[in-house]
C-alpha cells in the first residue's frame, strides 16, 4: 500500500501517522507539504492531527482550503481512500468530503484520555479487519471534537450505516451527536474519526486496538 | 533626549550604587536606551547577582555531562551518539497577573531554550504551586494556567507527561508556574550560543517584535504589590503556532552546517540575546534596529532592545549562507532578516535611524555586573516531634487524606495536556515518574518534579535535599537510572538576611544531595522576589530530575498486577510524622521536625530496588513520600484495580507506621517465591525491610484492625475533589 501523508503548517501528528504507516505497512509514506498541488500515486492520503495553520479560525478552517486539499479531493472523488484523523477529521468537515461539523467539546476543555468505541460497520477499506461491534480503545486529544450534524444528517448516517465508530455508553468524551466518534462518506472511501488509531499500535505504549485499523486498509489496498 | 533622573533609575529597578557603577564603567551619563539595557541586564532574572555566588558551589560535572549550567539548557550523554538537553524554568509572576498567557509563554520559552541547542522537544513536565483552595483568586489561576500549558504545549505537539500541584495559602498572593522541557539531539550536533568571530552575519527569525513583555525581566525581579493588576502589559502573548513553525524551522536549518551560534529571545528579548551570545563568543555586535521586523510603526530603540515579544530566535551565521536560511524561513512563512554583524571590538553597539543609540563594552552587561554577597541569617531549623491522637480510626484518615487538594487524583490537570502525542509516552501521569521512549529505540528517559515546601518551609536545607533525593526516587522506581537535574529555585526577597539564609541553605542542601547521589544539576533558574505585600513564599526549590532506562521492557509503574504477590516495604520505618500530610490534613497542624533524608540509606535503597527492575525480577514499586505507607498501597491498589491485605508489620503504633513519611523507602511487590528471595537480598545488603501483606482478588483494601474498605469508595474520594472543586460544588477544606 502506498501512502501519503499531509503536512499543513502546525500539523503535529505528521510523524506518528508517518511511523505507524511505515511499522504496519513497511514502507516509509510521502509527506506532502500544503502547498503541493499534486499528490503522488498513492492508494491512501492521510490526513493527521494537529492545528493546521493555528487553529485560530475555526479547526480545520483554513486547511479546508489549501491547496492541497484540491488534490485531496480530486483522490477522493476518484475513489481513493482517505483517512482523516482528529484535526484530520475536521480537515475533512470543512472542506466538505464529510457532512457536518466539529464543535468545541461540551466540557469547553482540551480531552486526554483513552475512550473505548464500538466499531459499528466493517463494510469499508478502514474496519474490515474488526469484527463488528468490538470494542476498541483510542486515545482521544482534542478541544474541538464535539460532532453535530442535523437529525436528517444524522438519521442518514446512521441508514446509510456510515456511523464506523461509536463512543461506548458513558466514554462520549466530547458531547458528540448520538456518541458518534468516526464517520464514512457516502461513497465509503473517506474516514473522519477523531480517536487516534497511530498512536496504538505498539504493545509499549499501551494497546494495539489501532493495528486493525492499518491492517484493514493494507489488505484492501494492497 | 530623555532626561535620566533618579526616579527613573529607581524605576528601572537600580539602585544608585548601581548606577554609580554604570557611569563608571561608560565613563559617561548612560543614554535612555542604554539604561533600559542595563536595568535588564542586571536585573536578578538575568544576572543572578544574588545567588551566583552560591550556586557556583553546585556539583555540574560527570562523565555523561556534556554541557552544564551556562547555556541555554544543559546537554547529558544517553548513549548512541543520542543527547538528551533539559531545562527547567519559572514564569511565576507573569502567570499570577494574567494566568493563561503566563503559563503558555512559560511554556514557549522554555521549549525554545531547548530547541535553539538543537534537540527536538519530546516531553514536557511542570510544577504548579496554588493558594489555598478558599482563596477566591485560586480557581480562577488554576484554570488559566492548566488551560495555558495545555493549549501551547498541545498545540506544539510534544506531550506534557507529568508534573505536580500543590496548594497552600502561602502562595495566595504569589504562584509558582515552572515548566521543564526535555528534548532530544544528537551528541554531534549541538548549538551553542556563543557569537565566535568578525565580520559574520547576525540574523533574526521568527516573530515580529512587539511592544509586548516589555520589561518583563524587571518585573519578574521585584516585589509584587496591590497594583501588581496594573503590570499585565508587561506579560507577553504566545502564538504557539508561530513556534511550532519556528521550531521546524530551526531544525532544517540545524540540519545544515549554516549556524555558528544561535540562542533564543527569551527574557530581555534582543538585548539578552545579543549581548550573551557577544560575550560568550568573545565578540562585539553590532545591531541595526531599522532592520529589525516590526510589528506596528513608530517603535523605539527602547522598545525593540526590551520588547519580550515571543517566538523569535538571533543567530550568526557563516558569511555568505543567509540564503540557504533565508530559503528555509521563507519556506516556513517565517520573518527572516540580517539585523546586525558580529565585530572584534567586544563592544555592542546600537543604531537607529541612522543614529548610535547604545555603544557599551559587552562584558559591562555580563563580567563587570553586579554581584552581591548579600548578608544571610539562617534561622533555626522545626525541630519537635508532634503529638497525635492514637485514637483515631486508620481507615477513615486514609479517605481524607486521598481526598485532600494536594494528595487527590490530578487526572482532572493532565486530561487537558496531550500526553501521548509524539506516539512515544511509555509512562503516563500518574506514577512516580513519567518515560517516554528514545525515539526509534528501545531505551527511555524517566523524567520527573519534586519538591515539598513544606517540608523546605521547615528547614530549608533538609527540604532542598530531600527534593533531590525524591527525584532521584521517583526515576529510580520507575527502574531508571538517575541522570542529572535542573533546578528552579523559588524565594522570596534576597535583600532580607532570614530569606538569604534559605536561600543559601537550600543551595547547600541541593549540592550535598546531588554529590551523595551522584546526580549533578546541569542547569537551571532562580525565581527570587516571590514575595507580595511583603510576605514571602516558603522555599521552593523545585527539582527536574532525568534518568535514562536502558530497556523500556524492564520498566516499573505503581500499578498492582496479580492477585496474590507479596508486599515488601524497603527502607527504615521509624514513624516521622513531623510535617506530614497526616499531620496536616488529619490533625490540622503543620509542625515539628520534617524528615531527614538519610542519603547512604537512600542510594544503597534505591540501587537495590532498581537492580530488581532491571533484572526484571520486579514490576511493580512505588516510592514512598507523602502520605505514607497506606496512601502509597491505596494509589498502588487503585491504579490496578486490585486489593490489598495489609498487617501492620508488629509496629505499637499504627499511625505512625502507615502515615510516617520516613525517607528512602520503596513498597514493590513480587510473587511469595521471589519475595523470599529478595527478602533474603535485603538482608544481605543490610537494609531495613518487612513484609507488610498481600494482593488479593478482592476490591478491598484491608488493614488488620482497622477494617476495610472498598476501592471504589477510596476511588471515588481520590478522584473527586479537583473536577468537583474546579466546577465549583463543593466549599474546599483549608489547608
Amino acid at each position: 500500500m502506498k501512502s501519503a501523508v499531509i503536512v499543513f503548517p502546525a500539523s503535529n501528528c505528521d510523524r506518528d501517522a508517518a511511523v505507524a504507516l511505515e511499522q504496519m505497512t513497511g514502507r516509509k509514506p510521502h509527506m506532502v507539504w500544503h502547498q503541493e498541488c499534486d499528490l503522488p500515486d498513492v492508494d491512501l492520503v492521510v490526513l493527521p492531527g494537529g492545528f493546521s495553520y493555528g487553529d485560530y479560525l475555526r479547526s480545520g478552517a483554513m486547511a479546508g482550503q489549501s491547496a492541497v486539499m484540491r488534490a485531496v479531493k480530486a483522490h477522493a472523488k476518484k475513489g481513493g481512500a482517505v483517512l482523516g484523523i482528529c484535526n484530520g477529521f475536521q480537515v475533512l468537515t470543512e472542506s466538505h468530503l464529510l457532512p457536518g461539523a466539529l464543535m468545541r467539546n461540551a466540557g469547553l476543555k482540551f480531552v486526554c484520555r483513552p475512550v473505548t468505541m464500538a466499531v459499528e460497520e466493517t463494510q469499508n477499506v478502514f474496519t474490515r479487519k474488526y469484527l463488528h461491534g468490538q470494542q476498541v480503545t483510542f486515545p482521544v486529544a482534542h478541544g474541538d471534537g464535539n460532532y453535530f450534524a442535523d437529525e436528517e444528517t444524522l438519521n442518514r448516517l446512521e441508514g446509510e450505516g456510515r456511523v464506523v465508530f461509536r463512543y461506548a455508553p458513558g466514554q462520549n468524551p466530547n458531547g458528540s451527536s448520538r456518541d458518534i466518534a468516526g464517520i464514512l462518506s457516502e461513497k465509503r472511501n473517506v474516514l473522519g474519526l477523531m480517536p487516534h488509531p497511530e498512536r496504538v499500535v505498539d504493545p509499549l505504549l499501551g494497546g494495539t486496538d489501532g493495528r486493525g485499523l492499518f491492517e484493514s486498509l493494507i489488505e484492501t489496498l494492497s | 533626549m530623555t532626561e535620566i533622573t533618579p526616579e527613573l533609575v529607581a524605576e528601572h529597578g537600580l539602585t544608585g550604587e548601581e548606577y554609580g557603577r554604570i557611569k563608571r564603567l561608560l565613563n559617561r551619563e548612560p543614554s535612555f536606551v542604554e539604561l533600559g539595557i542595563f536595568s535588564v541586564m542586571w536585573s536578578e532574572h538575568c544576572s543572578y547577582k544574588s545567588t551566583r555566588i552560591h550556586l557556583r558551589k553546585l556539583p555540574t560535572k560527570a562523565p555523561w555531562v556534556i554541557q552544564g549550567p551556562g547555556e541555554n539548557a544543559g546537554v547529558i550523554d544517553i548513549g548512541d551518539g543520542d543527547a538528551c538537553i533539559f531545562k527547567m524554568e519559572s514564569h511565576n509572576h507573569p502567570s499570577f497577573i494574567e494566568p493563561y498567557q503566563g503559563a503558555a509563554t512559560g511554556v514557549g520559552g522554555i521549549m525554545r531554550d531547548v530547541f535553539t541547542m538543537g534537540a527536538r522537544p519530546i516531553a514536557m513536565m511542570n510544577a504548579l504551586r496554588f493558594g489555598e483552595p478558599s482563596h477566591p483568586k485560586t480557581r480562577h489561576l488554576v484554570s488559566g494556567v492548566v488551560s495555558g500549558i495545555g493549549g501551547y504545549g498541545n498545540c506544539m505537539g510534544v506531550p506534557t507527561v507529568g508534573g505536580e500541584v500543590n496548594f497552600h495559602k502561602s502562595y495566595n498572593g504569589n504562584i509558582l508556574v515552572n515548566a521543564m522541557c526535555v528534548g532530544l539531539a544528537r551528541t554531534d550536533n549541538i548549538f551553542l550560543s556563543a557569537a565566535k568571530g568578525a565580520g559574520n552575519p547576525v540574523v533574526y527569525i521568527g516573530s515580529k517584535t512587539g511592544r509586548d513583555g516589555i520589561h518583563g525581566a524587571t518585573m519578574a525581579s521585584a516585589e509584587f504589590s496591590e497594583d501588581s493588576e496594573e503590570k499585565r502589559p508587561t506579560v507577553q502573548v504566545g502564538d504557539p503556532f508561530t513556534e511550532k513553525l519556528l521550531l521546524e524551522a530551526c531544525l532544517e536549518l540545524m540540519a545544515t552546517d549554516a549556524i555558528i551560534a544561535i540562542q533564543d529571545m527569551g527574557a530581555a528579548g534582543l538585548t539578552s540575546s545579543s549581548a550573551e551570545m557577544a560575550d560568550k563568543g568573545g565578540s562585539g555586535i553590532e545591531l541595526d534596529l531599522d532592520k529589525v521586523p516590526q510589528r506596528e510603526a513608530g517603535m523605539t530603540a527602547y522598545d525593540m532592545m526590551l520588547s519580550e515579544s515571543q517566538e523569535r530566535m538571533l543567530a550568526v551565521l557563516k558569511p555568505g549562507r543567509e540564503a540557504q536560511a533565508e530559503a528555509i524561513f521563507k519556506k516556513w512563512e517565517l520573518d527572516f532578516a540580517v539585523i546586525g554583524i558580529t565585530t572584534d571590538t567586544r563592544r555592542l553597539v546600537v543604531k537607529h535611524k541612522g543614529e548610535i543609540v547604545a555603544d557599551m563594552p559587552v562584558t559591562a552587561l555580563s563580567d563587570a555586573a553586579p554581584l552581591y554577597e548579600r548578608p544571610f541569617s539562617k534561622r533555626p531549623p522545626a525541630t519537635g516531634t508532634p503529638s497525635f491522637d492514637a485514637s483515631r480510626p486508620v481507615m477513615a484518615s486514609l479517605k481524607k487524606i486521598l481526598a485532600a487538594p494536594d494528595m487527590c487524583s490530578r487526572r482532572w490537570v493532565w486530561q487537558q495536556y496531550d500526553y501521548t502525542v509524539m506516539a512515544d509516552t511509555v509512562q503516563m501521569p500518574g506514577g512516580d515518574a513519567a518515560v517516554v521512549r528514545v525515539h526509534h529505540s528501545n531505551k527511555g528517559l524517566a523524567i520527573t518534579t519534586d519538591v515539598t515546601p513544606r517540608y523546605c518551609k521547615a528547614d530549608p536545607y533538609e527540604g532542598a535535599k530531600q527534593a533531590v533525593a525524591e527525584a532521584w526516587r521517583n526515576i529510580t522506581a520507575v527502574g531508571a537510572m538517575p541522570l542529572a537535574l535542573t533546578d528552579n529555585l523559588n524565594f522570596g526577597n534576597p535583600q532580607k538576611p532570614e530569606i538569604m539564609g534559605e536561600i543559601v541553605s537550600g543551595i547547600d542542601g541541593i549540592g550535598e544531595a546531588c554529590r551523595a547521589l551522584d546526580f549533578p544539576v546541569i542547569g537551571g533558574n532562580c525565581s527570587l522576589y516571590n514575595e507580595t505585600n511583603g510576605e514571602g513564599i516558603p522555599p521552593t526549590p523545585a527539582i527536574g530530575g532525568v534518568g535514562l532506562m536502558a530497556d523500556l521492557h524492564r520498566m516499573a509503574t505503581i500499578a498492582f498486577k496479580r492477585e496474590g504477590d507479596a508486599i515488601i516495604l524497603v527502607g527504615d520505618t521509624k514513624g516521622h510524622l513531623g510535617q506530614s500530610i497526616y499531620l496536616r490534613e488529619v490533625e490540622g497542624r503543620e509542625e515539628g521536625r520534617c524528615p531527614p533524608v538519610d542519603l547512604a540509606a537512600e542510594k544503597r535503597n534505591g540501587d537495590f530496588v532498581r537492580r530488581l527492575i532491571e533484572a526484571g525480577r520486579v514490576d511493580t514499586v512505588h516510592d514512598l513520600s507523602d502520605g505514607g505507607v497506606l496512601v502509597a498501597v491505596a494509589e498502588m491498589a487503585l491504579a490496578g484495580n486490585i486489593g490489598a491485605d495489609i498487617g501492620v508489620a508488629g509496629t505499637a503504633h499504627s499511625i505512625p507506621f502507615f502515615f510516617g513519611e520516613d525517607q528512602g523507602r520503596y513498597l514493590l511487590t513480587a510473587s511469595p517465591v521471589e519475595a523470599d528471595r529478595i527478602e533474603g537480598e535485603l538482608r544481605h545488603a543490610g537494609i531495613v525491610h518487612a513484609i507488610i501483606g498481600k494482593t488479593i482478588a478482592e476490591k478491598v483494601l484491608r488493614v488488620e484492625r482497622e477494617g476495610e474498605t472498598s476501592l471504589s469508595t477510596l476511588r471515588a474520594a481520590h478522584e473527586g475533589w479537583f473536577p468537583s472543586y474546579m466546577s465549583g460544588e463543593e466549599i474546599p477544606p483549608t489547608n
